[in-house]
């Protein structure tokens, strides 16, 4: 842009002009990035979830696997922050009675007592980043008895607090996803690559496999493999197992953005000046065309894990993906199959909102990262 | 699930100019249709083939197999089943054979109309899927129609009126659609419907004709069911065609073609529709292909939720149960259930684009 | 009384600007010129000098964010009145019956001039019952005989081909052929021959020619190819970022020109009289950026007949220098030192 002025006439090229002119690629996609105010928004929501997922046993203040018949099923019982003007957070206890009438299990709270909540008090022990051993947590209450703790969303039908639970499952959901879009991208890359750079035989099987994996209805194929896993696998094994499920299929999306930007890039003359320079086919491919490509693949990679996110919720949901004891958004979920018990407790659909949250931070995010990298696309 | 992000031109891109002079119009149409369909065709062989291995395939991952699960239940309801009848009901159902010998023999029977026994049922496959599969394209194709019936001109409109107030509302409700998996809106959709209606808004028929044999009565009943499931179905797919569909109205809105239109005289909304929509329009109906087999995928979990008689809740009961011949049946036809749409949205594709009939590569 | 000399086109003090985020992009700065009926008016200058605006502006075919902010452009009808086309609404009934039936438009670009999922034939008769109210056949058929008189062998077969079964120069004249296919008393001919080699260009040359001939019909030949406009032009308007800085019949332009800038684009061709192994003169400096025009006269920073503390600081005017000609340059008129 600043390249047009004669220097002798008019030498003085302006500030704003000469930053431009030497910015580095990645700055001027940064600075692209930084106008789009939804992809802004998107990337604070992702990194305050995967903040939530580091934290997210700091941020319980009960053990989530903690199950309680006395407190199941309690509607969310809200914090009072204010004791006599001062800021001084406490909840009520709550009892539990049965009615007579419906024998259902009824929570009025107990307006007279007043349980404080304690700001970076003690709770149950926990590993913060799995390995230091700590006890503090953001709320908690101090020795306190069944009746006597916080349930800020509520609890479930074996009365484990949902709050707690749904820090878990963001921990476990938000890596899930990352996991799985790292192992579709070397798949992808390395197909789409493949397929891309030599054209020829190896493009047509690859794009063939592509279109066929394509054409076949995923939740099915998704169901057989989950429903194949043996029940006596544990947690972590399970887990690995769904991102890998979930990643087969996830590939063909990144292989035909990867095929499609090195079959563009194979024509272009900047690579054929680097071949008659004498580069080797390995310089030409690294040094040469994958950094003209990168920002796509990051933008396709952003955008593919909404999708994972989905599909391993989805499969938890149905019972296939991850089982309980394990804890995500789709295990979460599953307590929210029954229609009927879901109008009973309709805190139980909560989990439903940091998934629609989350992807759409993904989406908007990716549209941005898409939009910054390629204006012109 | 996601979409496919907008298709490019059809396979093989931007063709060469021709020098050779013209054949015959109809000559030249027809040799190019030929090999066309033949491509798709072949194509579509291969990949019904390739469903059937890996839907065989994954029925005989998990170890054990239908009589170590009946066992199971055996015992757990306190009977057993001893070491001789467990081998004379395996010799029996042909589970001790090799795999590759009982792959075969499945797709012989297949090819003779014999689906096998579901076992849990005691009744012939095809008995126990019913009308299941039937329902099952119903709600797809009615979900495909309200997509596309919502996605065309929305995107059109987004295109055209680009930034306007309602290209921001379309997209935004567009970012919501994207957002909310299939389940999850049908999950809040039966909730409100209970909770604030007191209906019942699940179920594709109402009780009296559940079971009933097919007549112009329950015909009309299962349409009047259809909406709920074919947006709930529909939204995400409509989402993402809205994009693809505005996207590529914007690309051809730039091109010369357009102001050539426009220089001719042509009045601006003829100059839209006539031209770059219709350019627009080819990779939009070329994505149908993979519309159709996300709709499927999706119809399952949904009709676990909303409690439809379609072939979801059976598959799932199937796998749990490990019971082979169904589970495998089903994820056959609806493989080749979304392979012939897929073929058929190619010859829609061959039908729109001149390019692809007379024979570019 | 209709004046048979006056001229058919007559655009006054054109100005159109985009307005863009990062800033207005003044790509039509006040350019004024005539087309006289059944002659050559050839528009030249580098890229970006705001050519293909202009012709775009004449039809009303310039998009959001660019705008006609300023100026005339008259047009005299077939009934004798003078229309002033700036003043129509922008898609309105009167500026599409113009369009095509008064004024045809053929672009640079043939390929992509051409819709690829329908005929040449489809356009063709659109273009036609758009303007006269005709069947189809009939279209059809009026269709074919244009196709013919652009010297497209076989029409018949032609019009139902796509264009990408056209070669290049058969593309181009498709193209003609749609613009004449209403009988317009102009055509704008933008960059026809730039995309086509060398001897299809001859050729496309002399159909333009022979049509211009059949048809008394004028036409405006924009290009940045000097060699083309001296061949083909009757008058020659240059223009410079925007502006029209000469105007003049092609002989006194070539071989009187007044303008700095024009004096060294024809400078700048080779010819084959040219002193061999000597550095061919170009013009110092490159076009300035949108965004940064120079202050005052726009050619200021690479001329080298600058008159310092004038030319960077106001902004000449396009005056009248006699015998048809026009000069937009200080050099030349009552406040400069020179005469024409």
């Amino acid at each position: 842009m600043a390249d047009n002025m004669v220097p002798e006439e008019n030498g003085v090229i302006s500030a704003a002009e000469e930053k431009i002119a030497v910015a580095t690629q990645w700055q001027l996609i940064w600075w692209r990035f930084r106008k789009h105010r939804l992809a802004m928004a998107g990337t604070a929501v992702l990194a305050l979830l995967y903040l939530v997922s580091l934290g997210a046993d700091f941020l319980s203040y009960v053990d989530p696997d903690e199950s309680e018949a006395q407190r199941s099923l309690m509607a969310p019982q809200p914090i009072h922050w204010f004791d006599g003007g001062k800021l001084r957070p406490y909840v009520h206890p709550v009892k539990g009675m049965r009615d007579p009438v419906s024998f259902k299990r009824v929570y009025a709270p107990d307006t007279s007592v007043k349980v404080r909540v304690r700001l970076f008090g003690r709770g149950y022990p926990y590993r913060l980043f799995g390995v230091i051993r700590c006890s503090r947590h953001l709320l908690a209450v101090e020795d306190a008895r069944p009746e006597e703790s916080l349930f800020i969303l509520g609890t479930d039908v074996q009365g484990r607090d949902l709050w707690s639970r749904l820090m878990s499952g963001t921990r476990t959901s938000m890596t899930i996803g990352l996991v799985s879009v790292t192992l579709s991208l070397f798949l992808g890359v390395f197909l789409g690559g493949i397929s891309g750079y030599f054209g020829g035989l190896p493009d047509t099987i690859i794009q063939r496999i592509i279109e066929i994996l394509r054409s076949i209805p995923t939740i099915p194929l998704w169901m057989g493999l989950a429903a194949a896993l043996p029940a006596h696998w544990d947690i972590v094994q399970v887990y690995f197992a769904i991102t890998i499920i979930i990643s087969l299929i996830g590939w063909t999306e990144l292989a035909r953005v990867v095929r499609g930007r090195f079959i563009s890039l194979r024509q272009e003359d900047f690579v054929m000046a680097a071949e008659l320079l004498g580069c080797s086919k390995v310089r030409i491919i690294f040094r040469h065309m994958v950094p003209s490509f990168v920002s796509h693949i990051i933008a396709a990679t952003t955008l593919a894990i909404p999708a994972m996110i989905i599909s391993e919720t989805s499969l938890s949901f149905l019972g296939l993906g991850l089982r309980p004891p394990a804890i995500s958004w789709g295990v979460l979920l599953q307590d929210a199959q029954n229609i009927q018990a879901l109008v009973i407790s309709p805190w139980l659909l909560i989990p439903a909102l940091p998934v629609i949250v989350a992807v759409l931070a993904f989406n908007f995010m990716g549209d941005g990262i898409r939009d910054a990298a390629d204006p012109y696309g | 699930m996601r979409m496919p992000q907008a298709a490019g031109a059809p396979e093989g891109g931007c063709p060469p100019p021709a020098a050779s002079p013209a054949r015959s119009g109809r000559e030249r149409d027809q040799k190019g249709m030929a090999s066309y369909i033949a491509r798709r065709f072949l194509l579509a062989i291969l990949t019904v083939l390739a469903i059937s291995i890996l839907s065989f395939t994954i029925i005989h991952l998990p170890p054990g197999d239908y009589v170590t699960s009946f066992i199971a239940q055996m015992s757990a309801s306190g009977s057993s089943v001893s070491e001789a009848e467990a081998q004379a009901m395996r010799t029996q159902l042909g589970l001790d054979r090799p795999i590759y010998i009982q792959y075969l023999k499945w797709m012989g029977l297949i090819l003779q109309g014999n689906f096998g026994m579901a076992m849990e049922w005691g009744r012939p496959v095809l008995d126990v899927i019913g009308d299941r599969l039937t329902l099952t394209i119903v709600i797809s194709l009615a979900a495909i129609v309200f997509t596309w019936a919502l996605a065309l001109p929305i995107g059109i409109y987004s295109a055209v009126r680009r930034y306007s107030f309602l290209d921001y509302a379309f997209t935004f409700i567009g970012f919501i659609g994207l957002a909310i998996p299939g389940f999850m809106l049908a999950l809040i959709i039966m909730y409100v419907g209970f909770a604030y209606f007191g209906a019942n808004v699940g179920g594709l028929f109402s009780p009296d004709f559940a079971e009933a044999p097919w007549t112009w009565a329950r015909f009309w009943d299962l349409v009047k069911h259809l909406p709920i499931p074919a947006v709930v179905l529909g939204i995400s797919g409509t989402a993402q065609m809205i994009r693809i569909m505005r996207s590529n109205l914007l690309d051809e809105l730039r091109k010369p073609y357009v102001i050539t239109a426009r220089a001719r005289g042509l009045d601006e909304t003829r100059v839209i529709l006539k031209y770059p929509v219709r350019v627009a329009l080819n990779p939009f109906v070329s994505t149908i292909g993979y519309l159709l087999p996300y709709v499927v995928s999706g119809s399952i979990i949904v009709s676990l939720v909303l409690s439809l008689p379609t072939v979801g809740p059976l598959l799932l009961k199937a796998l749990i149960a490990q019971d082979m011949f169904l589970a495998g049946t089903i994820v056959l036809m609806l493989g080749v259930m979304t392979v012939i749409g897929t073929f058929i949205s190619d010859l829609l594709l061959m039908w729109v684009d001149p390019r692809i009939r007379l024979g570019r590569r | 009384m209709e004046n048979q000399n006056g001229p058919l086109l007559s655009v006054r003090n054109l100005k159109t600007y985009f307005f863009q985020d990062e800033g207005t992009v003044k790509a039509v700065d006040g350019a004024s010129f005539d087309v006289y009926p059944g002659k050559t008016l050839g528009i030249v200058g580098e890229s970006g000098c705001g050519k293909s605006v202009t012709s775009l502006s004449i039809l009303r075919l310039v998009e959001n964010p660019g705008r006609i902010v300023q100026g005339e452009v008259i047009l005299r009808t077939t009934g004798g009145e003078e229309l002033d086309l700036v003043k129509l609404a922008p898609n309105s009934r009167r500026i599409r019956e113009i369009r095509g039936a008064e004024i045809g438009l053929v672009f640079q670009e043939p390929m992509t001039s051409f819709s690829p999922v329908h005929t040449v034939g489809t356009q063709i008769v659109e273009a036609i019952r758009l303007h006269s109210p005709v069947t189809v056949g009939e279209a059809r058929k009026r269709g074919i005989e244009v196709l013919r008189s652009v010297g497209i062998p076989k029409p018949d077969r032609r019009i139902d081909e796509y264009s990408f079964e056209l070669s290049g120069g058969l593309r181009q004249r498709a193209m003609i052929a749609v613009a004449l296919s209403c009988n317009p008393r102009l055509l704008i001919a933008d960059e026809p021959t730039t995309a086509l080699d060398v001897t299809t260009q001859a050729q496309i040359l002399d159909l333009l020619r022979r049509l211009q001939e059949e048809r008394g019909m004028a036409i405006m030949l924009i290009t940045h190819n000097l060699g083309v406009v001296a061949e083909m032009a009757d008058d020659v308007v240059v223009m410079y970022l925007g502006r029209v800085v000469e105007q003049g019949p092609v002989d006194d332009i070539f071989h009187k020109p007044l303008h700095p800038y024009t004096k060294a684009l024809l400078k700048s061709i080779p010819s084959i009289d040219s002193t061999p192994r000597v550095q061919l003169p170009t013009i110092t400096g490159t076009i300035p950026h949108p965004y940064n025009r120079p202050s005052g006269c726009p050619f200021h920073p690479r001329c080298d007949s600058v008159i310092q503390g004038k030319c960077p600081v106001e902004e000449p005017e396009l005056r009248d220098v006699g015998d048809r000609r026009r000069v937009c340059c200080f050099l030349y008129g009552p406040k400069g030192d020179h005469e024409a």
